[in-house]
């Protein structure tokens, strides 16, 4: 496998899997605002700050309201991890690299790109905000579902495994992190027990984990539970520990992967060793940070064992 | 209900479709009384689904000039171009006839050169010639064969035959839409592929892989196959894509291969170097390899040529194929012909005034208006006057462009190009000009597309087919 192909495939895969995740974040907040009760302002400035995307967005808008902050994350062509900016660098990907993957997969995302193009206008706006975002995740499951079905497991699928993986992990501590921050608002603004409780039980639905955690856990919605729910579980396909164990068994079909797994490996122990779950507040915020850290020097070991070799 | 047929006007020109105003021809009839009965609702929905289908395919080919926007979608028409069976195998024979004199012209260029000792083709159209390969002298391909894959591009004339307009040597391009073409139809209309025997054209892409697979130097199992592309800024590259894909082979480009001090052709893979045996190049002879052409070519891989010539890669078309892809050469074709194959041509050429000539180029400084003048190296419909939609301004520039190059022109009577009906607006057919291209591959056995890719002027009374300048096209049916 060429190794253009290679980083291409594994690119395509990870945009794919930011817009779902882009889209699941927004999600969130969108609703929280129905539930929380009336007057507590939930900051939809968090969703930019776990981004770390302030400077850009400062650049564009003066005022951090939801209309600014669903359009700087759906539609803004300027905002590099936007959706619609997603799509472009996802579709650029999948056009380049036609040859190995499912010829459907191009057809599914020229149509998904059509559906983000007539009905963005949908997401940005309140009133029809739910059907817009479900479609999107909608697609992306489809073009999952049809790679799942037709793809061989051979280096393309690996490659794709990996980017999708690294990539979930890494938006599954933008979401609890987003938790966090609007937990601790929720916090400084009103009765917090029941706030807590709608917080965290949209950040499981986001990530569609809400009737697994139950199952799993068979007890209420709790904090410091579903953060470890979310962190911990072996199970479920879009917690931290899971994601990094795909990623695990990724490398290990790949050739030469001694010295990225070991790196993994190391990075996996100590993500896991005892989590203090106690104060979900800075130290939390701190983890999620190293667990991002960790992410990305993952992927520069990736891109140097295989994209930039020779 | 009215009849969409009523309208029709088809006594100008040549019909493919019809014969005179409400006579279907032969291969036509089915289709034209299908779209008798339908609705405008109806058509207009197939159009719709056409054009949707396009968009879902990212169908799509590139227009350099077009900023920022590199995909634009590929105007369709849905009503198919119908073509006889019997028509079709004898016009076959001609196309297969001439590649094959073609490869064994181009074999004697570089080698001994007879047919210039012997006078058939002047010693300076060689001299002059800006597709001559000096550096391919004396290299002797597999098979002797030069061009594997040749696009020719076909016209009918008013008396409905059919007349070679070019030869298409280098890197021709298009088979891909023919069979989008296709794939879209048949989703559209597939009622009438059940009631019309229509020749199915999907085996090209093994042809073409069986053809690659042949030059391969190590006699392998599993030789690599790549098709080399100059990328994604490339106007046809989704072609190129489409093409690795449906031979499952890796689509690379020049970054991804390197030569290495064993003559041999590698591809960077992710577990190292893997070797190349035999390339499809959808590059220029003169971006192909900076050691040989153009230094400061970023397309191409460094000593490519020096594998070739070492006979540890194919490469199709070969350099310096496209020594034939010249309209001076192309006047000299049936000659060629009867030169090599002691046959008579099977498909005419149009006549063609060449320039060098003294007596040719009075001529057609004289009648400019009404000829067709073309640069003999140009292709893509670029650089060409159609004397009778020229204006005297650009008449003056092209009769100073003959004086100053001789060599580089030639002309052509201005055809009475044959006509099909398309869509021009809701529930509206009029005839538009259109033309074909056959794709001819030649290697251990020689192949020929059923019918081609058929490009339409979609302006009216254009003549003018190249998607680059605003053409269209049409799916091809050769009926049984």
């Amino acid at each position: 496998m060429l190794s253009r192909v290679a980083e291409r495939v594994y690119w395509a895969a990870r945009y794919l899997e930011r817009i779902e995740n882009t889209v699941r974040l927004v999600s969130v907040y969108d609703k929280l605002m129905f539930d929380l009760p009336k007057g507590v302002g939930i900051g939809w400035y968090n969703l930019i700050t776990i981004n770390s995307a302030q400077a850009s967005f400062d650049e564009r808008y003066k005022v951090q309201n939801e209309r600014n902050v669903v359009k700087f994350l759906l539609g803004d062509d300027t905002n590099p991890s936007s959706v619609t900016s997603c799509l472009k660098f996802a579709r650029e990907n999948i056009r380049t690299s036609r040859d190995v993957i499912p010829a459907e997969s191009w057809e599914m995302i020229n149509e998904l790109n059509l559906f983000v193009c007539e009905n963005l206008q949908q997401g940005i706006n309140r009133s029809q905000r739910f059907n817009f975002l479900d479609g999107v995740i909608k697609s992306c499951q489809q073009i999952q579902g049809l790679m799942m079905g037709t793809m061989p497991r051979d280096f393309v699928w690996y490659f794709m495994k990996l980017g999708r993986n690294i990539e979930r992990a890494d938006m599954t501590t933008r979401l609890l992190d987003a938790g966090v921050r609007a937990q601790l608002q929720v916090w400084d603004d009103h009765d917090a027990i029941n706030g807590h409780q709608i917080v965290w039980g949209n950040i499981l639905r986001a990530l569609d984990a809400d009737q697994s955690y139950r199952r799993t856990i068979r007890a209420s919605v709790k904090s410091k539970q579903v953060a470890r729910y979310i962190i911990e579980d072996p199970a479920f396909p879009r917690t931290i520990t899971y994601c990094l164990s795909a990623v695990s068994e990724s490398l290990a079909r790949l050739p030469n992967h001694k010295l990225v797994l070991n790196e993994l490996e190391d990075i996996q122990q100590d993500i896991l060793k005892p989590i203090d779950y106690s104060d979900l507040g800075e130290p939390m915020k701190e983890l999620l940070n190293d667990i991002q850290l960790d992410l990305a020097a993952i992927h520069t070991s990736i891109s140097q064992n295989w994209f930039t070799n020779q | 209900m009215t009849n969409i047929w009523n309208t029709y006007q088809c006594e100008d020109f040549y019909d493919e479709v019809m014969s005179s105003p409400g006579v279907a021809r032969k291969s036509a009839e089915k289709l034209v009384s299908y779209f008798k009965d339908l609705s405008e609702e109806t058509v207009e929905s197939h159009r719709k689904a056409a054009e949707s289908t396009i968009k879902e395919m990212g169908v799509s080919f590139t227009v350099y000039t077009d900023n920022g926007n590199i995909d634009r979608s590929w105007p369709f028409d849905i009503v198919p171009r119908t073509i006889s069976k019997s028509h079709w195998d004898k016009t076959a024979e001609g196309l297969k006839q001439r590649l094959k004199a073609l490869n064994m012209f181009i074999d004697d260029l570089y080698h001994d050169q007879n047919i210039i000792k012997d006078g058939v083709v002047p010693a300076y159209v060689l001299e002059q010639s800006a597709n001559f390969r000096q550096e391919c002298m004396g290299i002797s391909p597999p098979f002797g064969v030069w061009a594997h894959i040749c696009g020719t591009d076909l016209v009918r004339d008013a008396d409905g035959e059919f007349y070679v307009l070019e030869d298409n040597l280098r890197v021709p391009s298009g088979v891909s839409y023919m069979l989008e073409n296709r794939a879209i139809t048949k989703r559209i209309l597939p009622e009438l592929f059940e009631e019309i025997n229509i020749a199915p054209i999907d085996d090209y892409c093994t042809n073409l892989f069986e053809t690659l697979v042949a030059l391969s130097p190590r006699k392998i199992k599993k030789p690599v196959v790549a098709v080399l592309t100059p990328g994604i800024y490339n106007s046809a590259y989704f072609e190129h894509a489409f093409l690795a894909q449906q031979m499952g082979c890796e689509l690379v480009e020049g970054s991804d291969l390197i030569v290495q001090d064993d003559d041999c052709v590698y591809m960077k893979t992710i577990a190292g170097l893997e070797r190349v045996d035999v390339i499809y190049r959808r590059i220029d002879d003169l971006y192909i390899d900076p050691e040989v052409f153009k230094e400061d070519s970023q397309l191409g891989v460094p000593g490519l040529i020096r594998a070739w010539k070492a006979g540890n890669v194919g490469l199709a078309n070969a350099p310096g194929a496209g020594v034939a892809d010249d309209k001076v050469i192309y006047a000299f074709v049936p000659e060629i012909i009867r030169y090599y194959l002691k046959e008579e041509p099977l498909i005419k050429n149009v006549k063609t005034y060449l320039c060098y000539d003294e007596t040719q180029r009075e001529y057609v400084i004289e009648n400019i208006d009404k000829l067709v003048v073309k640069p003999a190296n140009e292709s893509g419909g670029y650089g060409m006057l159609v004397g009778p939609h020229s204006t005297k301004k650009e008449r003056d520039h092209f009769v100073q462009l003959i004086k100053d190059n001789p060599r580089n022109y030639i002309a052509q009577p201005t055809l009475a190009l044959s006509t099909s009906p398309t869509f021009v607006g809701k529930g509206e057919l009029e005839a538009r000009h259109l033309d074909l291209r056959p794709f001819i591959l030649q290697g251990k056995n020689v192949y020929v597309t059923m019918g081609g890719l058929t490009r339409v002027a979609m302006t009216k009374g254009s003549l003018v087919v190249n998607s680059s300048q605003g053409g269209g096209s049409k799916d091809t049916w050769i009926v049984d």
